[in-house]
This record gives C-alpha cells, structure tokens and sequence, in this order.
C-alpha cells in the first residue's frame, strides 16, 4: 500500500497527517519524506539515521579528442544544456534532465555520463516506523531526481506514506504518482480551496482515488465541504483549530503522543483508505 | 565585422530588446554599410531553458563579433565568451543610435554577466 499524503497549499497539515498516521498503524509502516526542498517529518519523528547516501543525476561529459563539432547533441537537447561554438563545445550540467539523448545521437560516442550531485538520501528508524527523505543540495534546482531515489525505498507488502510537497507542479507530480490513494490536506479557506482545486485536477489527470483530510475544520468557511460534494470527493477526516494540537506541533511532538484519544481517529482514517483502495481493486 | 543587436522589431528604427536570449529578434548588422540581417528568435523566447545559451550560439553562427543588447545572464555570456563575441550591456534607444554609438566609441564593452541566472 503506498499512501501520499498531497495538498496543494502548504501549510494545511501535509506532515502532521502523514506522521500520526504513521505512527498510529500496528502495522509495517514507513515514511518517505519527498518534499526534499524542505524536508520536516523529521523534526517529528525524530528518526535514528542509520544510513546516508548521496544521490547523482547523470550529465554528459564530452571527449574532446572524438568530438566533430557535428552539433546533433545541442540540437536534441531542449534545455540547450550543451552548446556547439566552431571548435568549441560548452556543458551547462545545472540545466541537464539526464535524458542521454546527446550520448545517443553522438556518432562519434564523445559523449560519457559524469553524475551532479542533487543532494542526500538518508534512512533510519523512528520507533518501529521506517523513515526516508531526501535533502536536496543547496543550489540545485531539480527535485523530481532526488525524490525518485527517495521513491526507490518504497518497500512492497507493507504500509509506505509519501509526504509531499505542496504545489501542483513536478515534483509533487514525482511524488503522487503511482500510488495506490492521495490523501488531500486542505483547510477550509478560500486560499486553501483554490490551491486544492488545482491539486484535484492533477490528481485526475493521474487517474488516483484521492479523498480529503480538513484541517482547522471549524473556521474559515463552507467552500471546501461544498466543493467536495459536488465533486463527490469523500472527506474522510477533519481536525478543528486546537490549541493542543499547534502546541504539540511547536514542541516537534505527534499529536497521537501529546494527545492519544486521537489514534483511533487516524486508525479510522487509515481504514477508510483501506476500504476505498479495496473496492477499486 | 558584424554586430548582432537584440531588437523588438525587423528594421533598424526599432528599440533595441532589453532581453537577449527570449529578445524578439536579433540584427546582424555590418556597421560600414548598414546592412543587415534579420534573425528571428520567436522559436528561442518560449524555451524551457537556456534561451541565452541558444541565442549565443546562434550570434555566434552569424559571424558576429560584438554584441549590443540589455542584459546577459552568466549562462550566456560564458557562451559568448567562448565564442569570443564580445558583449555591451545595459544598451537602449534604437539599433540604429546604438550601432552608431558604438561606431563613435561610446559603448563600453562588459566584463561580467550584468544579471543573475533565472531559473
């Protein structure tokens, strides 16, 4: 079972789910955190890092000595990451997608992989709850690589929650797709619906079952419960706007620790998901 | 000698482009004659990356030795370096008045990139 836990706006509650539904289950259960820019499950879990990995993205490297000048690899490279001068011949690896097209099109094969690092993948425990995430290096732009690699952890026949980043963009994209159901946080503001619309509209390009999780439930307004149901998106869980729940939030502790009455909430959630994953299958 | 100038429009009465690489057009102008050649750079403003990479390469291919335009980011001007094209900046008016500054001596040639890279 892989659950990603998505938003669309951040800071409606991504992490907070994702971390007490993780430590709710008494079950395998791990947490990738994808939202490599600024990973914070951490701060949370408080995992016991036991392995750290650097992670490289592969770009080209260009032999001189072979090189014709023939330009066939800047031409089929639309990120213009080489470029072709007389008998000079440029890389720019920052803006490369790794997509080996310059190393297949090169009829001298001058052209060999050389990695930039996108940043650190590390692994530990938090309890008996797996942890993954991944840091993205300083500087680097491209996240979707770096949570692939986080991605490559997801472990078969147990539970895995995919933190993600907000947005709608790629690297939210990398981290939703192909997985068995998005949880959707939102919070009922007009701020919160608008960037869950976008969020929704992704999710069913992607073709996920996807359900809603509202966060500080009882302000704001209307807009997100009315929006659910004429879209018929299930919601499956609301939190409301509890001062011991911001408090265990400040103080890098769970809410299913501060406050255990909330467990059976998030057992309920998860078998929900559970049930909806099921009858889709 | 040749000098490309990034240029709004098709002819030399038009406003010199403050962009370089996504300017709308680039003119190849041979300063002795005034005459020139117009490269259309449309397929160049609506790339995903590199624009000024691309654009470089291309003033390059022209045969230009001097280039006149707004700003140029670091990506760009290493190409153009490279390429040995030598770059003004922060350029305004019409390529005609900016052509025939530069004729007087009036343009400064730049040692840096004068904008940051954008993503």
């Amino acid at each position: 079972m892989i659950i990603s836990v998505a938003s669309g706006k951040g800071g409606t509650g991504k992490t907070t789910v994702a971390t007490n539904l993780a430590f709710s289950l008494e079950k395998d259960v791990q947490i990738l955190d994808c939202d490599v820019e600024e990973p914070n499950a951490h701060l949370f879990l408080h995992p016991d890092i036991k392995d750290r990995m650097s992670a490289f993205t592969p770009v080209p490297e260009i032999d001189k000595e072979k090189c014709t000048y023939c330009k066939k690899c800047s031409d089929i490279c639309r990120f213009n990451a080489i470029a072709v001068l007389k008998d000079i011949i440029l890389t720019f690896p920052e803006l490369c997608h790794s997509c080996g097209g310059c190393m297949e099109v090169c009829p001298e094969k001058a052209i060999s992989e050389t990695g930039r690092e996108l940043g650190v993948v590390e692994r530990g425990m938090a309890g008996s709850v797996g942890f993954v995430h991944g840091r993205l290096r300083i500087g680097e732009a491209m996240s979707p690589p770096l949570i692939k690699k986080v991605r490559s952890f997801i472990v078969d026949n147990i539970v895995n929650i995919i933190d993600a980043p907000p947005g709608t963009s790629c690297p939210v994209i990398t981290a939703m797709k192909k997985t068995d159901y998005v949880l959707m946080v939102t919070e009922p503001t007009p701020f919160g619906l608008h960037d869950l619309k976008l969020a929704v509209e992704a999710v069913k390009i992607l073709g996920i079952p996807h359900g809603l999780v509202i966060n500080r439930s009882d302000i704001g307004d209307n807009g997100v419960k009315d929006y659910a149901k004429k879209e018929d998106i299930p919601i499956l869980m609301e939190i409301p706007f509890d001062r011991k729940i911001a408090e265990a939030y400040s103080n890098g502790k769970l809410v299913v620790q501060e406050m255990p009455e909330w467990k059976e909430e998030f057992l309920a959630l998860y078998r929900k998901i559970e049930k909806l994953v099921g009858q889709r299958r | 000698m040749k000098i490309a100038v990034t240029s709004k429009g098709r002819d030399l009465g038009s406003a010199v482009d403050p962009r370089f690489g996504r300017a709308a057009y680039i003119l190849v102008v041979d300063p002795s004659s005034m005459k020139f050649e117009v490269v259309d750079n449309s397929g160049n403003v609506n790339a995903f990356k590199g624009a000024g990479i691309q654009a470089a390469s291309m003033v390059s291919d022209k045969g230009a030795e001097v280039l006149l335009t707004g700003f140029c980011g670091p990506n760009a001007y290493k190409t153009l370096q490279a390429a040995g094209v030598k770059v003004v900046n922060d350029v305004s008016g019409t390529v005609q008045e900016a052509v025939t500054a530069f004729q007087e001596g009036k343009l400064l040639f730049a040692k840096n990139a004068n904008v940051e890279g954008h993503w």
